[in-house]
């Protein structure tokens, strides 16, 4: 039982840096990423695939942020300069292509076999018990670091900048902002942080394979980010462990339902969270945590940003 | 030689399937202005409600499709009326988000009702058509068939009737057209009955030639945007011209990728479009 406790709030961090990511690029620029999923994969398989070829684990993780980042310029170089439907749409097909080169490129990924035997950081020094509890401490310790920096990075003039963007990109570009550099920058940065938890991912499960990142992670960090808060990074924090809980849950619940096939208590599943979304989006799409709009400062007292 | 225009043959096929969803797709769009993802579940919607049509009522092929045609448009208006209207004001990104949850719930409720085996259609088997060395499969040609008077009963529908009329003029410029009297929610409801039921008739299509199963759309549904964004976001003629142009491209590249890679033909073709010509084919509005 303990060690289920201490998978789940593995699995919570990991998809709170999720839910930090989409949140960076939803809440700071307006902008949306359905690959998430595709995202996330590109880490993980970067990081699995660099500690295979004899890289030490922190360099594998160092490999999934920077691969991450300048896969996510290339992906919306073209699309960032359009209307925000575009973007949605090309990130979608992404995520699949990201699949298909994972599932196909036997070389690199090792097909729909996966990668596995993935290094596991000080599992041998501290064994199976002592290893979920250090990487446990790691996950949460790396959620902590990143929401510091976004909720820094939100209170700066940067944040400022980018939130003006989100609200009218217009005005923020009359007003001298360079819009596609800040939208470019936060992508960037927010598929960076999608690929570190993919990083973190494989090397908490020490294998990965094409099956992992359906489309449906994203929807579940669509969810986490909209029922915690758009815009607040520890609203987005919050929604992805109450996400992972609500998952957990169901799957409890599910168990109390007789006589049904497997693949319909998975429809269940899938069919709750889709119809939470949608509840939520209508009747609290601010949220559990709405974003606070800090009031303009007085001019007498304000500082030069 | 003949490869070549085998593949241009195929991929006039394909593309016409393509076409149909498309242009579900492209009116949802351009008079509602959000990309609506739940077409991937109207498309399995409609080839699960002609499959039960035809192996249960044995009905043929074209009583089925219609069929699939009204039990997909209602689906679609009922779950537009209950999820994505009341969002409609709060901007296109909030209602594409929601049509990917409804997209979601929908696909499932197939999967629970039909579990996640593949099914086949109860078709007569026939032999492919020779022309010289190119083959047609009777099946296919069938399909581009139907597609094509789909097509054609669209665009009368659009040209000539007054629900016609009014929703290309709400899509040219909404206040304008509410000015004239038009009443918006009724042509909401209109397109919407149309553009979902369009994608329950492609998805009958594309499955008639192979099976189906709850993925069936979702695995057309980015070959649906690549058309519409190759054709233009919101262009009807557009989204007809992008699936043709994208089938034809998707069936080329088969010659030098593997076929696995079929879905990305899609990806690269909007990525390639969106960097050089933004409007797409027929499109004016992209920044």
């Amino acid at each position: 039982m303990l060690s289920y406790v201490i998978f789940t709030l593995t699995l919570c961090g990991i998809y709170a840096l999720l839910a930090l990511s989409l949140n960076l690029i939803w809440g700071g620029v307006g902008l949306v990423n359905l690959g998430l999923a595709g995202f996330f994969a590109v880490g993980a398989y970067a990081s699995a695939i660099a500690t295979g070829a004899g890289a030490p684990v922190l360099i594998g993780w160092s490999a999934a942020l920077v691969v991450g980042a300048v896969v996510g310029l290339v992906v919306t170089f073209a699309t960032l300069r359009l209307r925000d439907d575009y973007l949605a749409i090309v990130t979608l097909g992404f995520a699949e292509v990201i699949r298909l080169i994972a599932l196909n490129e036997r070389w690199l990924t090792r097909g729909s076999d996966g990668i596995s035997g993935i290094k596991a950081p000080l599992k041998a020094e501290l064994g199976l018990q002592g290893f979920s509890y250090v990487y446990l401490a790691i996950v949460t310790l790396t959620v902590l670091g990143v929401w510091a920096l976004l909720r820094r990075l939100d209170l700066s003039p940067y944040g400022r900048a980018m939130k003006a963007i989100r609200e009218d990109q217009q005005l923020a570009a009359f007003a001298g902002k360079a819009v596609l550099r800040f939208k470019l920058q936060a992508f960037a940065l927010s598929a960076a942080i999608a690929a570190l938890s993919g990083a973190l991912y494989a090397h908490f499960q020490s294998y990965v394979s094409p099956d992992h990142f359906q489309p449906l992670i994203t929807i579940y960090i669509f969810l986490a980010v909209t029922a915690g808060g758009v815009g607040r990074p520890s609203g987005a924090v919050f929604g992805a462990y109450l996400v992972v809980i609500f998952l957990e849950a169901t799957r409890f619940a599910t168990e109390w339902l007789p006589g049904l096939q497997p693949v319909q208590v998975a429809a269940l599943r899938e069919i709750m969270i889709g119809v939470a979304l949608i509840l939520v989006l209508h009747l609290r799409p601010q949220g559990i945590w709405p974003e606070r709009i800090p009031k303009a400062p007085a001019p007498s007292t304000s500082p030069t940003a | 030689m003949i490869l070549i225009l085998q593949a241009l043959i195929n991929g006039l096929m394909t593309g016409a399937l393509i076409a149909v969803p498309a242009i579900g797709f492209s009116a949802i769009f351009a008079v509602l202005r959000y990309p609506n993802f739940a077409i991937a579940a109207y498309a399995t919607i409609g080839a699960f409600a002609a499959w039960w049509a035809n192996t249960t009522l044995g009905l043929a092929v074209v009583p089925a499709l219609a069929i699939a045609f009204a039990v997909t448009g209602v689906v679609g208006v009922v779950a537009e009326e209950t999820s994505l209207k009341r969002l409609r004001d709060k901007g296109a990104l909030i209602v594409a988000i929601a049509s990917i949850a409804l997209n979601l719930v929908l696909e499932n409720v197939i999967r629970f009702a039909f579990g996640n085996d593949m099914k086949g259609y109860d078709l007569p088997i026939a032999r492919d058509l020779r022309f010289g060395e190119l083959r047609i499969g009777p099946q296919q040609l069938q399909s581009l068939a139907l597609a094509v008077i789909i097509m054609a009963a669209m665009f009368l529908f659009l040209r000539y009737t007054r629900f016609g009329k009014a929703m290309r003029a709400v899509a040219d410029n909404p206040d304008l057209a509410r000015l004239k009297g038009i009443d918006p929610a009724r042509i909401a409801i209109v397109t919407v009955f149309l553009g979902a039921g369009l994608s329950g008739v492609g998805g009958v299509l594309i499955g008639l030639d192979t099976s189906i199963d709850p993925l069936t759309g979702y695995r057309v549904l980015l070959s649906v945007f690549a058309a519409a964004v190759l054709g233009g976001l919101g262009s009807i003629p557009g989204a007809v011209v992008g699936a043709l142009a994208l089938g034809i491209a998707e069936e080329m590249a088969l010659i030098v990728t593997p076929a696995t890679y079929r879905t990305a033909v899609g990806f690269v073709a909007i990525l390639l479009m969106l960097t050089f010509r933004p409007c797409g084919i027929l499109g004016e509005r992209a920044a």
